[in-house]
């Protein structure tokens, strides 16, 4: 049976070359970095390489990158670090409402240790308004965290226009961005944009699971979040995770090379999938209007007359089609999806929502089998439900 | 040349085996766990069975084992969320002197965050005095960190005797099993062991995985905040590849770890009687029984650690002078001076871990290569020549 596989926002296949890579690291090349003999001093050069290769695709100094277990490590550490690190300039967070779990858990987690967090709304496109963001910063204000391309719907918020405003606005507070989900897929320069901290994670982009990053500006201080040891400039503690590390670096400068071939076969295949949902009857998309204000990897879609993504998910499954509704990490949950509720929805548009995440792996006929199969699904469900 | 690496307490190769398992994992059975399609299915299987040989390795069941992504994470997340776990009941914490700095370093955050901590100091061998424990212990005492065994010394500590005092009075209790865990026997119901951590790269297995074993009904609130991994005990995206490769790797330690033991200990026997026997002026560190199997660690007067260890490495020994994690740093080991070593001596220290490539060959060329390096480094260390005229003049003076 065909595999198709739209489901890359919430993980990705290791390309070959990161695997072979990964491989020879564990069996050639596994000293410790820390350690003073060769094995060690071999093990160090491949991190430096790994460094590089990340900082080149951010167009950001090497000694910027710091290696964490992955995206979720990096947000809860952007925050944690940031918010201890400055409590004593003010006590005031802003993010949204619909960030990452690791975001919005982090966020509370503040909340509960005395921080005074607001979390602005959305319009229904899943889009951020400057203006209010400009409203609700004080002179209190220490971080602000907003996400770039939401992983449930792909809004991409205005980050330029954000940063504006909170330079002007709250010169004070530092600036950090959750790039889980565009990091090796969209042109994302935070020097350009003003960004001080960035996290992104490698098995969104073809990399291996258990491996990500936090850039962190520098002339910014973040309190380490893993004490212990000296590694990563002692910032964060623990062995080095060399293979992963390795794999990620890979995975970057792959990503890092056809970035703009990429993005421009991604924007191909969305239109291919936007226009062909134009021609099923009652198919709708949740996020933005505009192109422009989304990412081209990731379309949330739902269809009248069926209420339940859950269902859709698996009749499409038996056709060899992977999807997901909403966010994998929430997936288990019965729980609808913050991020919709957030946009204002409700009904079949919140309940009845697939995700469909791209990859620059993915090709036209994939698409137009899924779009093939997905019309007949959607009108056997109706008829079920009828 | 010969390459003998002796660093095995620092990090291990990975078994050929567990790099199978994981290249399956990572081109095959690919999926996030946390999806409902068969992608997903499939990974989560692996994940449960990787959980199944991890616990089996110390008598835990499966539900008890937390994933994260390594020792360090299971030592910060035990130490601080144990010690907010029980703050209601008191804010006195107890640990020793020579935790490793994932350890230690926590419980010195702690004591920032307005906790007391007790640092219990340990003998010359490097074990805890269980009297001095006893003594430690008050009414508000709610936490106990103490490691299996020290990840410099070898030194296996009476974590049974401790845990059953901690047992006993009602605190919690955490073991740092980084460098016992899958080389000697590990059970968390003898040890009476609340929480405990293991390492995947210290036996064979991947690095950047490890794990927190948390006994059933202990609740302590979770380090990292986010989705719901882990029963929301730990977030993220399991990192599958390495957890699958953690799991072959403890089943494989299954299955080796006797036999390892009494080869591993047979090897640093005649390793550590070798050098006392041909190399003058030494001191062994740690106890010489209750050791792990592959430790030898040995100060050398005269010497500076480093200059020995660089010189091993041209011979292509891999050794260690301390701990990998703080082999950077130029201060003298924690747990050295802890067991009561000067400056001086504690900097002439040298660390060999053996593990499961190791020979026999491998000790006869360390035997033959060591004295040797010893020797030429004495000759021009200007506290050696100094000593030796000292003797000189000690022996003239005699005479006359």
């Amino acid at each position: 049976m065909t595999n198709v596989y739209l489901d890359n926002s919430a993980t990705t296949r290791c390309l070959p070359q990161v695997v072979e890579a990964v491989t020879e690291v564990m069996l050639e090349t596994y000293g410790n970095p820390s350690s003073l003999h060769k094995m060690g001093v071999e093990a160090e050069k491949l991190l430096k390489k790994a460094r590089r290769q990340v900082a080149s695709v951010l167009r950001v100094e090497d000694r910027e990158i710091f290696f964490t277990s992955g995206g979720t490590e990096a947000n809860n550490w952007a925050l944690w670090g940031t918010a201890n690190q400055r409590a004593g300039r003010g006590r005031h967070v802003v993010t949204t409402t619909i960030e990452h779990s690791s975001i919005l858990e982090s966020a509370k987690r503040l909340q509960e240790d005395g921080f005074t967090v607001s979390f602005l709304e959305v319009n229904q496109e899943g889009l951020v308004d400057p203006e209010q963001l400009q409203q609700i910063l004080t002179e209190e204000t220490i971080l602000v965290s907003i996400m770039s391309v939401n992983n449930e719907v792909g809004s991409v918020q205005p980050l330029r226009e954000l940063s504006r405003v909170i330079r002007s606005r709250a010169p004070q507070a530092v600036f950090h961005v959750d790039a889980v989900q565009s990091f090796g897929k969209l042109q994302l320069y935070p020097k350009e944009l003003g960004i001080d901290l960035l996290s992104l994670s490698g098995h969104k982009i073809h990399g291996p699971k258990g491996v990500g990053a936090l850039y962190i500006r520098r002339d910014v201080q973040v309190k380490p979040f893993l004490i212990g040891g000296e590694q990563e400039n002692c910032f964060r503690a623990g062995t080095e995770n060399v293979p992963g590390i390795v794999g990620l670096g890979k995975a970057a400068e792959i990503a890092g090379e056809k970035l703009a071939a990429n993005d421009r076969k991604l924007y191909h295949l969305n239109r291919k999938l936007r226009e062909g949902l134009a021609n099923i009857p009652g198919a709708h998309i949740n996020g933005p209007k505009s192109p422009d204000a989304a990412a081209p990897h990731i379309i949330n879609m739902w269809f009248e007359g069926v209420d339940r993504g859950e269902v859709l998910l698996h009749s499409l499954e038996s056709e060899g089609i992977y999807v997901s509704t909403g966010s994998a990490c929430h997936s288990r949950r019965e729980e609808a999806s913050h991020v919709l509720k957030a946009m204002g929805l409700s009904g079949e548009a919140l309940t009845g929502a697939i995700r469909v995440s791209l990859s620059y792996l993915n090709n036209e006929q994939e698409i137009d089998y899924f779009l093939e199969k997905l019309t007949d699904v959607v009108s056997e469900l109706r008829e079920l439900g009828s | 040349m010969r390459k003998v690496y002796l660093d095995h307490s620092a990090t291990t190769p990975v078994h050929p085996e567990v790099v199978k398992t994981i290249n399956h994992y990572l081109t095959e059975a690919w999926g996030n766990p946390s999806s409902i399609h068969s992608f997903g299915r499939e990974a989560r299987k692996g994940l449960e069975e990787a959980r199944e040989k991890v616990a089996a390795l110390m008598g835990a069941n499966p539900e008890e084992i937390v994933f994260t992504s390594g020792g360090t994470e299971a030592d910060n997340m035990a130490v601080i969320g144990g010690a907010y776990a029980r703050e209601k009941d008191g804010k006195h914490l107890i640990t020793s002197q020579i935790e490793h700095h994932a350890v230690l370093d926590a419980f010195k955050y702690l004591e920032k965050q307005g906790f007391e901590v007790t640092y219990l100091p340990v003998d010359e061998d490097g074990l805890v005095r269980v009297e001095d424990l006893r003594n430690a212990i008050r009414d508000d005492t709610t936490l106990i960190s103490i490691m299996h065994v020290n990840n410099e010394i070898g030194t296996i500590q009476p974590i049974e005797e401790i845990g059953a005092i901690a047992r006993e009075k009602g605190i919690l209790f955490h073991v740092d099993a980084v460098q016992s865990y899958g080389k000697i026997p590990v059970d968390v119901n003898k040890l009476n062991a609340d929480m405990l951590t293991a390492s995947s790269h210290k036996i064979y297995g991947p690095k950047g995985v490890g794990c927190l074993y948390i006994r059933k009904g202990v609740r302590i609130p979770s380090y990292t905040h986010g989705g719901g991994q882990e029963k929301k005990r730990r977030p993220g995206t399991e990192n599958v590849p390495g957890i699958v490769g953690f799991g072959k790797a403890a089943e494989i330690a299954a299955q080796e770890l006797e036999g390892e033991m009494k080869r591993l200990t047979a090897l640093r026997d005649k390793l550590i009687k070798g050098i006392e026997e041909r190399i003058p002026e030494i001191r062994v560190n740690g106890h010489r029984t209750k050791r792990l199997p592959g430790n030898a660690n040995i100060s050398f007067r005269y010497i500076e650690g480093e200059s020995l260890l660089l010189s091993l490495d041209m011979k292509g020994i891999a050794a260690s002078s301390g701990s990998a994690c703080t082999s950077g740093s130029l201060d003298p080991s924690h747990v050295l001076l802890a067991i009561g070593l000067s400056h001086e001596i504690a900097h002439g220290s040298l660390r060999m871990t053996l593990g499961r490539d190791n020979t026999e060959e491998d000790i006869d060329y360390v035997l033959e290569v060591l004295p040797e390096i010893v020797e030429r480094l004495r000759s021009m260390s200007p506290l050696y020549q100094r000593k030796e005229t000292c003797k000189q003049k000690e022996c003239y003076a005699h005479v006359q």
